[in-house]
């Protein structure tokens, strides 16, 4: 599997045996928790957007491989403040490192990015389009907490309209033999164009407004925040804000497999009730923590560090 | 070819085979309101293949690759013949490209080819209907979708 000075862009840009080995990858590194396979080597953090989580996640996978961080947090203190372009930042940028991490506001960023240096960029989100090491570590926490990804029913639950998280693991799932159900207010179904993908991989995939009759039949639900600031019209939030609260309560009394997982990409508001935490079910505060490893993985594969 | 519809041109460019109802975005693409010498529109001609078909004749004009690529994307069935001294000399349909760069815009506004001076470019996936997914953002562009730049 050749991962070397790889462009981490899309998970579209992944077959199933690649999304495999990065996840066998992941496992190994979990078990050999600090290392020094990526000595002297420099990652550069770019953050054009803030996101504390990724960011400290992706410092923390470096650190333990025995590499070093530089970068920046927010656009303010840099010379994109003063109007440098994109392109410009990032070929001046990889004179001072062996491999970035961009994070920015709009789509396609990351992709131009690559497009541009010869240093590997890997993309830790550009708007609402790819998260790909985020897809990554929810393959890992399926996987790990259900033994397998193969022939699961997967339930996503909340803003599926803009949620990039679950455009990208639902097409990463495909790969799997999945069946989905897609849940959600009318204003938030998944877009027709990703509807339209998954079928043509004939995936069975199904749209619900509610849990109600189907909860029985999953194996998972990945549930998701309605983000307030997706809506142009603060009525129309008003309506959908809260339809959805996961607690224990409501899984029984839905009625649901045993075996149940639930995640999340966090942050949550309302949508799950804090009576789940100490459940079984609540499987993402151990899906956040996989994000250490899975990037450690990713990070050593580009890298050249690792087989 | 020796049969044209409308009168026919000495030196320049015929445009034949084009859907009827692109015929003017057609025109469009070519600029022809800056031509100089003789331009002929023809729609609603009768057309073995279409029904009803297009026609452009511009005199004086060769029509290069970047323009015939644009062509494609509004009349996939069109044809291109060169004509020199009232005698087609070359002719050739025109191909939708793998690769379209520089000729359409982005629909999406948050997409980074939409900024900073970005050649915008994208991967034909579909060619009949037009499908086009953005090289950056990933968004697939349907024929409603399409602006030229
Ligand atoms: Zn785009």
């Amino acid at each position: 599997m050749n991962f070397k000075q790889r462009d981490i862009i899309s998970i579209r840009h992944f077959n199933k045996e690649e999304l495999l080995y990065i996840l066998d990858l992941a496992k190994r590194m979990e078990q050999m928790e600090y290392t020094d396979i990526l000595k002297g080597k420099v990652l550069a953090l770019l953050f054009f957007e803030p996101s504390t989580r990724t960011r400290l996640s992706f410092e923390s996978a470096m650190k333990r491989l025995g590499g070093m961080v530089i970068g920046f947090a927010e656009p303010g203190v840099t010379s994109v403040a003063k109007g440098e372009s994109l392109s410009d930042s990032v070929k001046i940028i990889e004179g001072y490192c062996d491999i970035i991490v961009l994070r920015h506001y709009l789509e396609g960023s990351a992709q131009l990015a690559a497009d541009v240096v010869k240093t590997p960029v890997i993309n830790a989100g550009d708007g609402a389009n790819q998260h790909p090491t985020q897809t990554f570590l929810d393959l890992y926490t399926i996987q790990k907490t259900k033994g397998t990804l193969e022939g699961l029913t997967i339930g996503f639950l909340g803003d599926l309209k803009y949620g990039r998280t679950v455009h990208s693991l639902a097409y990463a799932l495909a790969y799997f033999g999945a069946e989905m159900y897609f849940v959600s207010p009318p204003s938030l179904r998944m877009p027709g164009d990703f509807m339209e993908a998954l079928k043509d991989r004939k995936v069975k995939c199904h749209e619900n407004e509610s849990l109600m009759g189907i909860s029985k039949r999953l194996d998972v639900i990945y549930c998701t925040r309605i983000q307030k600031e997706r809506f142009a019209d603060p009525v129309e939030f008003e309506k959908v804000r809260g339809i959805y609260r996961l607690s224990k309560a409501v899984l029984e009394e839905f009625g649901i497999k045993n075996d149940l997982k639930v995640l999340h990409p966090l942050p949550r508001v309302d949508e799950m009730d804090d009576s789940l935490d100490a459940t079984d079910f609540a499987v993402y505060f151990h899906q956040a923590r996989n994000g250490v490893p899975i990037r450690k993985a990713l990070l050593a594969a580009v890298l050249g560090a690792i087989e | 070819m020796k049969h044209l519809d409308v009168a026919a041109i000495k030196d320049g460019s015929v445009i034949d085979h084009i859907d009827s109802k692109s015929t003017l975005k057609v025109a469009e693409i070519l600029n022809i309101q800056n031509e100089e010498q003789i331009v002929l529109v023809g729609m609603n001609l009768t057309s073995k293949f279409l029904g009803k078909k297009g026609i452009i004749k511009i005199e004086g004009k060769i029509i290069d690759q970047k323009e015939a690529n644009k062509i494609a994307l509004i009349a996939p069935n069109a044809t291109v013949n060169i004509i020199k001294d009232y005698e087609v000399v070359k002719k050739f349909k025109i191909v939708i490209p793998e690769i379209i760069e520089g000729i359409v815009k982005c629909f999406n506004p948050n997409c980074v080819s939409n900024y900073n001076n970005i050649k915008a470019r994208q991967h034909v996936v579909n060619k009949n209907p037009i499908k086009l997914q953005c090289h950056y953002c990933e968004r697939i562009m349907s024929a409603k979708d399409i602006v030229l730049i």
